[in-house]
């Protein structure tokens, strides 16, 4: 288990155990974090998973693949350290990761 | 007006396959789609990526998968509806009628949605005066070009379609093109084309820029763009374009009182069957305990809520089990000659 804080629209800290090996999208819909759609269900299709994560994380996160970039540019409001959350695997690395989830997705 | 059994509302690959179900059973059926295609997601979101799960078809594309429910579905010559989106739903007796956007009518004994995570619709702006511009000065698509000659358009996005439109338009008009960030997702060939016509001034580039705000009378006037590093521009635009894809929406299903839960629409699992009698949801749509988003739960949720339309369609008959290898009804309804 990793923790993983998702901060919400609507001011909230949901601070979760994430099982490692799922992705911090699966966490928030697992665990029913409002404002993550995940439509196309992980496949980097369709960038409603979108979340800002918090800087100081950003380097320790793993590289994005060349279509996350791509799927960004469609993203609602993307910003420097923006980042779809179904691209980011849990794992002890990741123990404590902080994202802002944004005002919505499309 | 449209008679027909079944109006299935999706030509994903869960719709066409349903198509198939429905026509092996004999009854009929016409299919309506938001898109310009049949294939739903496979077409519009990976027509060329690989997929490896569709049972004794080790590899095939999205577009090869498509093709091929096509041709599975060509003796039933199902007619499509494309570029239409339900809109009204009237129960009327034991028929239910339905409106499409373009104003197409149907008369049907059941429904079966197959609309995978609803239907594409345009990706906007963020910003909130965008919208009041919609349509007259700011557009997401294109239909007319020829109002954009000879005045100053800003188009934003670095797909092929921002890339393909800034290039096209840049012989006839002033054009402004504003991307987030240094890489295209477009072409390499139309990047380098826009950075060409950039270097003989032939067009400006902005990158690292998004919008800011949006400002005009009643029309468009200026458009100011914000650099990442804070630096706000303000340029003088006719017409704004915005190309940034497509996101699914749910639409008029939502008032159609199923009940939906987290944007999709629960079922049983017997027929596939939603809380209204005559309507049912299959495919990425529908919801159930257990429920799996692949393309092979799709086919056999399609193939029950087929049976499920039966006893709407002809209440009088009764429907038999049977196997294409042997059924000489299924294998006539298929045009096959022996």
């Amino acid at each position: 288990m990793a923790k993983i804080t998702y901060h919400t629209h609507d001011n909230k800290t949901h601070t979760i155990d994430v099982q490692k090996g799922l992705t911090v999208m699966e966490g928030a819909i697992q665990n029913d974090i409002p404002g993550i759609d995940a439509d196309c269900g992980g496949g980097m299709a369709c960038a409603t998973c979108h979340v800002y994560v918090k800087e100081e994380w950003l380097d320790k996160l793993p590289v994005k693949e060349d279509g996350e970039e791509d799927m960004l540019d469609m993203a609602f409001e993307p910003k420097n350290n923006s980042r779809l959350s179904c691209q980011l695997i849990v794992s002890d690395e990741l123990d404590g990761l902080e994202v802002s989830i944004p005002s919505k997705q499309g | 007006m449209n008679k027909t059994d079944v109006l299935i509302i999706g030509a994903g690959p869960t719709g066409l396959f349903c198509a198939h179900q429905l026509g092996i059973i004999g009854l009929s059926c016409e299919i309506v789609d938001n898109l310009d295609k049949a294939g739903g997601q496979c077409i519009e979101l990976y027509p060329d990526k690989p997929i490896y799960d569709i049972p004794a078809v080790p590899e095939c594309t999205g577009e090869e998968l498509t093709n091929n429910l096509l041709k599975q579905i060509k003796p039933f010559n199902v007619k499509f509806h494309l570029n239409e989106r339900v809109e009204e739903l009237k129960k009327n007796q034991n028929r239910w009628h339905i409106k499409t956007s373009g104003g197409v009518e149907f008369d049907v004994a059941a429904i079966v949605i197959a609309g995978g995570v609803g239907s594409f619709e345009p990706r906007k702006f963020s910003v909130k005066e965008c919208e009041k511009f919609e349509g007259n000065s700011l557009f997401y698509s294109i239909k007319d070009k020829s109002i954009f000659k000879d005045k100053t358009i800003s188009i934003f996005g670095g797909g092929d379609s921002a890339l393909d439109w800034a290039i096209e338009l840049s012989n006839t008009s002033k054009v402004n093109l504003i991307h987030r960030r240094d890489g295209f997702s477009g072409a390499e060939s139309s990047v380098q084309k826009v950075k060409e016509l950039n270097d003989q001034g032939k067009l400006n580039l902005y990158t690292k820029y998004q919008m800011d705000s949006v400002s005009g009378d009643t029309q468009i006037e200026t458009v100011k763009i914000k650099h990442d590093e804070g630096e706000i521009k303000e340029i003088k635009s006719d017409y704004v374009l915005g190309f940034f894809g497509l996101i699914m929406q749910l639409g008029p299903i939502l008032d159609w009182g199923l009940n939906i839960n987290k944007k999709t629409v629960e079922v049983n699992t017997e027929n596939f069957e939603t809380n209204v009698s005559g309507i049912f949801a299959i495919g990425d749509i529908c919801s159930y305990p257990g429920k799996l988003k692949l393309i092979l739960s799709g086919f056999h949720e399609g193939a029950l809520a087929a049976r499920g339309c039966f006893k709407y369609a002809k209440p009088d008959e009764k429907l038999r089990f049977e196997f294409t290898t042997t059924s000489k009804a299924a294998q006539e309804r298929l045009g096959i000659k022996k």
